[in-house]
């Protein structure tokens, strides 16, 4: 069999399917911030940014852009109606309270526990910044993380243990990947979805760390 | 007669000492009190820490001031951002110590110091490298990291409005450090856009009591930060 993996978008595509109605998110820099593209017009999300917006709209247009209103990844961006500002502290209140129903990340692997690193290769080269990666992965209520599935040389990225220093311990709730929809249960990682064409040896064989198929899996929808 | 108005940026910041732990507000390139930065390197203390959320970008601002060689500690979460050339640069040749905070943490220290709580402890960073060193505890089954409080002895905010009692209002997502800092800081100077009479700021509105705030000045036209 053949399969193809997923594009980015298609990853993005893939999650915003699941993002539910009337959910507070805070959406990663990158990958993550493409999935409010994606939301099915009929639910009201509201996005997050941890330097004090809620409600935070797209992108502006050309020229109406506002520098004293950008994301957490500095990029400009608009207001909603009904949207607040509030300061840093009150931001990751939000956070570390549970108050912020999802947060999606991105990362760089991700351990069989729920275990994620997303914010350090442990390369001493780089000074290293955490910016709120710990704190959204420590509070938010739920976390998402959607990644390619292996590195681009190939290495797994789901790993039984992660290598890179920890973001933190036991928080992922559920893995997107390019080849599949993975759950972080209590009995360990449980595959709901796989890309069509994909068989369960071969998404063994592309992760470090021990798989189980769900009964009810389905295909990744197109 | 209560009036933190005062006349110049150099009177603002005339007696801050060298070896000052010194709070900048701002994040990315919103909030950054760029005039009050440029006065404190006019004004010349040395031996600076500064605690701020990125280690400026470009060449102007906190980059500038990290430029002087007068800072000897950066307090931040994310110094690696776009353009963070100048911090980079001495990072890489070993002039510049980095403590590296959660921006959560960052933010809640400040808080605490600014509140009088003597510290507190929460679950980010628990299971990190962040965390080593520090004391943990499990409460209701979960793992805990005690953050000690983060007190300034000089903060420097940018607010959209200011009367003479120090009551401020911000803009937009520039607001982001400002309060917090504004509380956590033994002298907190406040560049202000626009300077209005008292009742002038409807008081459900003020976003920064007065309390926390020792000198207002105002700069009506705010340069840009993160310049290169």
């Amino acid at each position: 069999m053949t399969y193809k993996p997923l594009a980015r978008e298609a990853i993005a595509r893939r999650v915003a399917l699941d993002v539910p109605d009337g959910a507070f998110v805070n959406l990663g820099i990158g990958l993550p911030t493409q999935v409010a593209n994606y939301v099915p017009a009929d639910r009201e999300v509201i996005y997050h940014s941890e330097n004090g917006i809620l409600g935070m709209g797209p992108a502006p247009a050309k020229g109406q852009e506002d520098p004293d209103l950008i994301n957490a990844g500095k990029q400009p961006v608009t207001l909603m109606p009904g949207a607040s500002i509030f300061h840093h502290t009150d931001a990751f209140a939000m956070i570390r309270g549970g108050h912020i129903d999802l947060a999606l990340l991105g990362a760089m692997q991700v351990g069989a526990t729920g275990d994620l690193a997303n914010w350090a290769t442990g390369d001493e080269k780089f000074p290293p910044a955490v910016g709120g990666a710990m704190d959204l992965a420590a509070g938010a209520a739920g976390v998402w993380v959607l990644m390619e599935h292996t590195t681009k040389e190939g290495e797994p990225k789901i790993l039984e243990r992660c290598t890179y220093p920890l973001t933190a311990e036991r928080v992922v709730d559920r893995i997107y990947t390019n080849l599949a929809v993975i759950d972080v249960t209590d009995e360990g990682l449980l595959v709901r979805e796989m890309v069509p064409g994909l068989d369960f040896e071969e998404l063994q064989k592309k992760t470090g760390a021990r798989l189980r198929l769900a009964n009810d899996w389905r295909q990744i929808p197109a | 007669m209560l009036n933190k108005i005062v006349p110049s940026l150099a009177a603002a910041v005339a007696d801050i000492q060298d070896g000052s732990t010194i709070l900048v507000g701002g994040f990315g390139n919103a909030g950054i009190p760029v005039e009050l930065i440029d006065a404190l390197i006019d004004q010349g203390a040395k031996d600076l820490t500064v605690v701020t959320n990125n280690a400026g970008s470009g060449r102007t601002d906190v980059a500038k001031l990290l430029a002087t060689g007068r800072v000897r500690k950066i307090v931040c979460s994310y110094p690696r951002s776009a353009g963070s050339v100048v911090f980079e640069e001495l990072f890489a040749a070993g002039k510049i110590e980095l403590e590296l905070v959660p921006q959560g943490t960052l933010s809640e220290r400040m808080r605490a110091a600014g509140a009088g709580i003597g510290g507190f402890f929460t679950p980010t960073a628990a299971g990190t490298r962040l965390a080593e060193g520090k004391e943990t505890r499990r409460i209701e089954g979960r793992e805990y990291v005690l953050e000690k409080p983060l007190k300034g002895d000089v903060a420097l905010i940018k607010a959209e409005t200011a009367d003479r009692w120090g009551n401020l209002t911000f803009r937009l997502a520039a607001r982001n450090f400002a309060p917090t800092m504004a509380m956590a800081a033994a002298l907190t100077v406040v560049q202000a856009r626009k300077l209005v009479d008292l009742g002038g700021i409807d008081p459900e509105q003020v976003v920064t009591p007065g309390v926390f705030v020792d000198r207002v000045v105002e700069v009506s036209n705010p340069a840009p930060a993160g310049q290169a």
